[in-house]
């Protein structure tokens, strides 16, 4: 899952607004969101499946519900967050689609990240070494990988199109450094992708306005 | 809910002595009248029960802003005793606390999750049970004579009345927070709901929002033991000698509920209590038997078995969407403070899918709630059990309160 690539992290705290309310969703130790709840004064909620993550997100003082989210999140209300946070998670997702549209209930806006299985340092050292390839974002063998739902950059601009989402801002990434998403160098050239998504034709609402 | 007694069974190392720095040290209990004729307590069955003794115990210090306090709270067979060694096990004729610190005392202490060198911890017996709060066993004023079944049925939202009292006695305007598992889970949810602006937080440990069914049958039968038990005599058994065998069994019973199948197969299997061979007997032939019967048998020495009607009629009353049609949702609404749900995976006594059930109502309202399942093979008992797993999600919550 490469969560040791901290870019998306960055990005995100620019991206939230102060004051807002977030939902992190598989929200590991929990660092993110404590640092937007401690420099953003934001109203933070977790959700993670894995034990020792929810414990050591409690211990970075998120409030963390232990959740398992291929279920579906029926427990938040709709539209109850200005942002919901899925961070390099889709892709160990069993349901991926029906948490995206879980998502978009949920939230007046979404923050997605994954790695991008088009970079070409993916497909190079698939291509030569004609073995899965082990990257800084894919650091795993094929028996220990997490990642059960592999996909690129288009696949997911397809998934966008068809479904009727609002692409507010894309971002392709590296390490530390990121910047706004450029077709077609992307599909290849970026390693980890990120996008501020809404549900189109929804009315928009300002930030907060509901939210207690 | 469990006995100090099974704890100190369980446990693998030493107990803290009193003159550890992690040990609160010796304790002596306090005892404060908190309803009397002119400000009776208001009990939820109608009766306005005076006068009401209240024996509490204290941990650390209150700071001078009165901001640092928390209040434990026991659940069905626990005291106010909850940490430390008992300086008056003797003069109050205690002995069972001899030998053994307070119920939590893994729990609260200096450098503990509840940390006495920073908390104000308070810890009250319950109305109703026999550890100096006034109970069946006490004399009636109107009769001189023990209230045995005259004692007015009582609620878990009564016991928080009755500790809200204690908390304007020691002119607390807010506490840091309210812990309790099991029974006092119960209540610290009861606290959260009723006086939200009491508390600052609430947690919330192997508890559910009201007992299952299947819970309520087991105390129906534990209360059968105790009243079918030719000693009960409707309760008047204070001079002839009390109903032994008939809490000894619900005792047994109970504590079925509190372990698991795993934390029993661990613990006992198939062993015998003699050796390898069978007895050819029908009694005291497998440990896990004679395992109960050791149980049952402290039990009596130690509980009133009036107590034990009342304390486990309370639980099952307990439901705290009661008041809202059934909708834990619309009950949790009224909750202001932040709220830590524990649960433990094998805990079939209260499950954590209930436990969950409340963290759900919270999201429902669109409030923040930390909830984790902490995997155990402990049963029920974990709460008391898994103290190094719990250990730091209490501290981590307390620190952010």
């Amino acid at each position: 899952m490469g969560k040791n690539i901290r870019w998306d992290h960055n990005l995100i705290f620019k991206l939230v607004s102060p004051g807002s309310s977030v939902l992190d969703l598989g929200c590991g130790n929990g660092e993110l969101l404590a640092r937007l709840i401690s420099k953003k004064q934001v109203r933070g909620q977790a959700v993670e499946a894995d034990h020792d993550q929810v414990s050591a997100a409690f211990q970075n003082g998120v409030d963390v519900y232990q959740g398992d989210l291929d279920r579906g999140l029926p427990e938040f209300n709709s539209q109850s967050f200005d942002y919901v946070i899925l961070e390099k998670t889709l892709q160990v997702l069993r349901h991926p689609m029906l948490v995206l549209e879980e998502m978009l209930r949920i939230g007046r806006e979404c923050i997605v990240s994954f790695p991008n299985f088009n970079y070409n340092g993916v497909v190079d050292k698939l291509l030569k070494t004609g073995r899965m390839p082990v990257t800084d974002s894919l650091p795993y063998h094929w028996y220990d990988t997490p990642n059960i739902h592999l996909f690129t950059l288009y696949d997911f601009l397809d998934w966008i199109k068809d479904h009727q989402v609002e692409m507010v801002s894309g971002f392709s990434g590296d390490g530390l450094n990121y910047r706004p998403l450029a077709l077609p160098d992307d599909s290849t050239g970026a390693a980890e992708l990120l996008f501020l998504l809404r549900q189109r034709n929804r009315v928009k609402q300002p930030l907060s306005a509901s939210v207690r | 809910m469990t006995d100090p007694l099974n704890v100190c069974l369980e446990k693998t190392s030493g107990y803290d002595p009193p003159e550890s720095a992690y040990s609160v040290g010796w304790t002596q209990p306090k005892r404060v009248v908190l309803a009397d004729r002119d400000n009776p307590l208001p009990l939820d069955c109608g009766v306005n029960l005076y006068p009401v003794t209240v024996e509490y115990e204290t941990y650390g210090a209150l700071s001078k802003l009165k901001d640092n306090a928390v209040f434990i709270i026991h659940a069905l067979s626990g005291d106010a005793h909850a940490a430390g060694w008992d300086a008056d096990w003797e003069k109050d004729n205690r002995p069972w606390r001899r030998n053994r610190p307070g119920w939590w005392d893994q729990m609260i202490g200096p450098g503990k999750a509840f940390d006495t060198s920073r908390y104000f911890v308070v810890c009250a017996n319950l109305l109703g049970s026999c550890y100096g709060t006034t109970g069946p066993w006490e004399n009636d004023p109107l009769t001189g004579k023990p209230y045995a079944l005259n004692f007015p049925v009582i609620t878990v939202e009564d016991w928080v009345r009755l500790q809200v009292r204690l908390q304007d006695y020691l002119k607390i305007d807010q506490l840091v927070s309210v812990a309790g598992g099991s029974l006092g889970g119960q209540q610290a949810l009861a606290w959260a709901i009723n006086y939200p602006e009491r508390i600052r937080s609430a947690i919330v440990m192997a508890a559910s929002s009201r007992l299952t069914a299947q819970g309520l049958a087991f105390n129906a039968v534990g209360r059968q033991a105790i009243m079918n038990d030719p000693c009960f005599q409707n309760g008047n058994y204070y001079e002839s000698g009390p109903p032994a065998s008939g809490l000894e069994l619900a005792r047994m019973l109970g504590h079925i509920t509190y372990l698991s199948n795993q934390s029993m197969e661990g613990k006992f299997g198939r062993r015998f209590q003699n050796g390898s061979q069978p007895c050819y007997r029908l009694n005291n032939e497998f440990s896990v038997e004679s395992y109960l019967e050791h149980q049952g048998r402290a039990f009596v020495q130690r509980f009133d078995a009036n107590s034990y009607l009342y304390l486990t009629r309370a639980m099952d009353y307990f439901d705290a969407a009661a008041s809202t049609g059934g909708d834990l949702a619309k009950a949790c609404a009224a909750i202001e403070s932040r709220l830590l749900l524990i649960a433990y995976s094998s805990d079939w006594l209260y499950p954590p899918r209930d436990t969950r059930a409340i963290a759900r109502a919270m999201l429902a309202n669109d409030k923040p709630v930390s909830f984790i399942e902490i995997p155990s093979d402990y049963g029920h008992d974990a709460f008391l059990l898994e103290t190094g797993q719990t250990t730091p999600l209490v501290e981590s919550f307390l620190k952010k309160v």
